[in-house]
């Protein structure tokens, strides 16, 4: 058997005749700390809701843990643990009784169960707070909870979609700091979506670029960096000459798109000047390393956004809240 | 051989222990939410009194005060709309995550089912008993006069209650299973429950009704419970109990199977 802790082949997943995800091909390595960044609606959740026998592909085979996801789904269901997207504690429970209530439904014998749920309450900082009702935790606390609680069952593999999304700059640097502990200290497989580049770019050994429901690229972001091969040169100008930078050799890539012209240079800083000649007057410049946005742009042509879709994650708690 | 059993019996210990865990979290919510247990007492009381008291100043039924004849109806009705009621519960799971992490679950959606209905059973028991107890306090009190609530027929009314509600649990969580918005589920059940309420002969008389309406409530299966109810406690009865039993067992059979497949189909 492979050491792949989960392996997808042609993995096909549609709504209707909308191909959420298509013909997926995926290999992770036992341990890893996996990435998938994509736009909204890249279908980032979808792969992540069919890999955990949630939903049923349409077409096409993987395996999780070594369980077939279609033949084996109560197998794969207990080889693993999942954070989901929106909010998936009850909130009229306490911290403490969303975590018993998981050790029942995963079976656990009572002092495992209390053993565990102490080490996971205080691996999320959480201990202090077990007694008191979800509805009364912040965003944050709540998504550090569903954290502890996808690690209660000793889990191979943990999914975690958007486990950030519509937190505050602290709290996600929180977060941050609990998946590289977790990834340190429980030996765990750790596959996480995301859209924002900051948190892949420092959490993940690989990811894959995913856009309109295929995988465009997959690397280390060190890697992914490689391949733009070179510095990017962003510059605003209402009428930038580009023709001229076509015959530089230096110039790797050009990418125009209202006003702002991204280029792709060997050497920027020193090439820089001789650029500036070409182009003409320009209003600004603005030179850094490669970063994931710059690969995404790479490959899709598009920016990916780095804003909470509509009705991100705390939004649609509060929504829940107070609708009940 | 061994093995094979072994490994069976280990599955049939997770699918109790999942129906255990889906109805302690039921019952934790049932207790937090205090509101809803008064509203649960209050409402068919008042539906007693008011209805019951304003009605029954110038009419009785073959003898029997009529706030008397109505109070199994008004037991039944609470039970029917709380049951049914359960199953909005499940459309706000949805909402949210919360159905997802139940459905990732190492067990099967036939347990999470029984959890479910167990839970909703639970809710309603307490309700009956509370009512039960008024009901009592109510007869010493010379405002229902003629009730017979002895420890046998206590047990007698619920068991009919229980079974009575484990059949609109199921009816409310199949709704519930289909159903994207609370507002959606409000519309259908309350499209069901007027219907499968005033037809039950819940506020008057089986035996003098026109024909076509007498064939109405014949189809509609919460009338056996109503019968059945007032048997036990009225001493009162039209069809018998045995007809009683086998109606409303046989419809509890039928919806458990339908709701078994509703969730086995039933889409995240
Ligand atoms: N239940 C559904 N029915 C129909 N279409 C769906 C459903 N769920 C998702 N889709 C569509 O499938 C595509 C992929 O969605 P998915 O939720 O997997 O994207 P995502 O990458 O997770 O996006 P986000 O960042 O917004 O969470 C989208 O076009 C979405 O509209
Ligand atoms: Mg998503």
């Amino acid at each position: 058997m492979s050491n792949h802790i989960i392996e997808t082949e042609n993995l096909t997943k549609q709504y209707g005749n909308l191909v959420a995800v298509g013909n997926l091909n995926l290999k992770i390595e036992e341990g890893e700390l996996f990435g998938l960044l994509g736009p909204n609606g890249a279908g980032k959740s979808t792969t992540i809701l069919t890999l955990t026998t949630i939903l049923k592909p349409t077409s096409g085979h993987a395996t999780v843990g070594g369980f077939d996801i279609v033949k084996q789904p109560s197998q794969v269901r207990k080889s693993i643990g999942i954070v989901f997207q929106d909010p998936s504690s009850d909130d009229t429970l306490t911290g403490y009784e969303n975590l018993k209530l998981h050790g029942m439904l995963y079976g656990m014998p009572v002092s495992l169960r209390e053993e565990r749920i102490r080490e996971v309450l205080k691996l999320v900082d959480l201990t202090d707070r077990k007694g008191e009702l979800v509805k009364r935790y912040s965003g944050g606390m709540r998504r550090r909870l569903e954290i502890a609680r996808g690690l209660m069952h000793h889990p191979k593999v943990l999914f975690l979609d958007e486990p950030t999304l519509g937190l505050d700059p602290q709290s996600r640097e929180n977060i941050w700091a609990y998946i590289e502990n977790l990834s340190h200290e429980e030996h765990i497989s750790l596959i996480l979506t995301t859209h924002y580049m900051e948190e892949v770019d420092r959490l993940c050994d690989r990811l894959a670029i995913m856009d309109r429901g295929k995988i465009v690229a997959l690397g280390s972001p060190a890697e992914l960096k490689r391949i733009i091969g070179g510095e990017v040169v962003v510059m605003k100008s209402a009428s930038p000459d580009i023709g001229s930078l076509k015959s530089l050799a230096y110039v790797k890539h050009i990418e125009t798109k209202d006003g702002v012209v991204s280029l792709t240079v060997v050497n920027a800083n020193e090439h820089l000047p001789e650029i500036l000649q070409k182009t003409g007057m320009v209003d600004s410049v603005e030179i850094h390393s490669p970063t994931l946005n710059d690969v995404f742009l790479h490959y899709t042509g598009r920016e990916i956004r780095d804003e909470a879709p509509e009705g991100g994650w705390g939004q649609r708690a509060m929504n829940y809240r107070s609708n009940k | 051989m061994g093995t094979k059993s072994n490994e069976l019996q280990v599955k049939q210990m997770n699918e109790i222990n999942g129906i255990i865990a889906i109805w302690y979290r039921e019952f934790k919510v049932f207790q937090r939410e205090k509101s809803r247990i008064v509203a649960s007492v209050v409402n068919p009381i008042l539906w007693l009194l008011i209805f019951g008291g304003g009605l029954g100043a110038s009419i009785s039924i073959s003898g029997i005060n009529y706030q008397t004849f109505i109070f199994p109806g008004i037991l039944i009705q609470a039970v029917l709309f709380s049951s049914v009621f359960f199953g909005v519960y499940i459309v706000w799971d949805r909402k949210i995550d919360f159905l997802k992490e139940v459905l990732v679950a190492p067990i099967s959606r036939t347990s999470i089912f029984i959890g479910k209905i167990v839970g909703g059973a639970t809710d309603s028991i307490i309700q009956s008993i509370i009512l039960l107890i008024l009901g009592a306090i109510l007869e010493k009190a010379g405002l229902i006069p003629g009730l017979k609530l002895t420890f046998v027929s206590t047990v007698g009314a619920l068991i009919i209650l229980f079974i009575t509600t484990t059949s609109m649990v199921s009816i409310g969580l199949i709704i519930g299973s289909r159903m994207e918005s609370p507002e959606g589920f409000q519309l259908i059940t309350s499209f069901l429950l007027f219907p499968i309420f005033f037809l039950s002969g819940a506020l008057f008389p089986l035996n003098r009704l026109p024909a076509w309406l007498g064939t109405l409530t014949l189809i509609d299966p919460l009338t056996y419970s109503v019968d059945a109810l007032r048997h036990t406690i009225l001493g009162a009865s039209q069809y018998g109990l045995a007809l009683d039993f086998g109606v409303m067992i046989g419809f509890t059979v039928l919806v458990i199977a339908f709701g078994t497949y509703a969730f086995e189909k039933m889409k995240v």
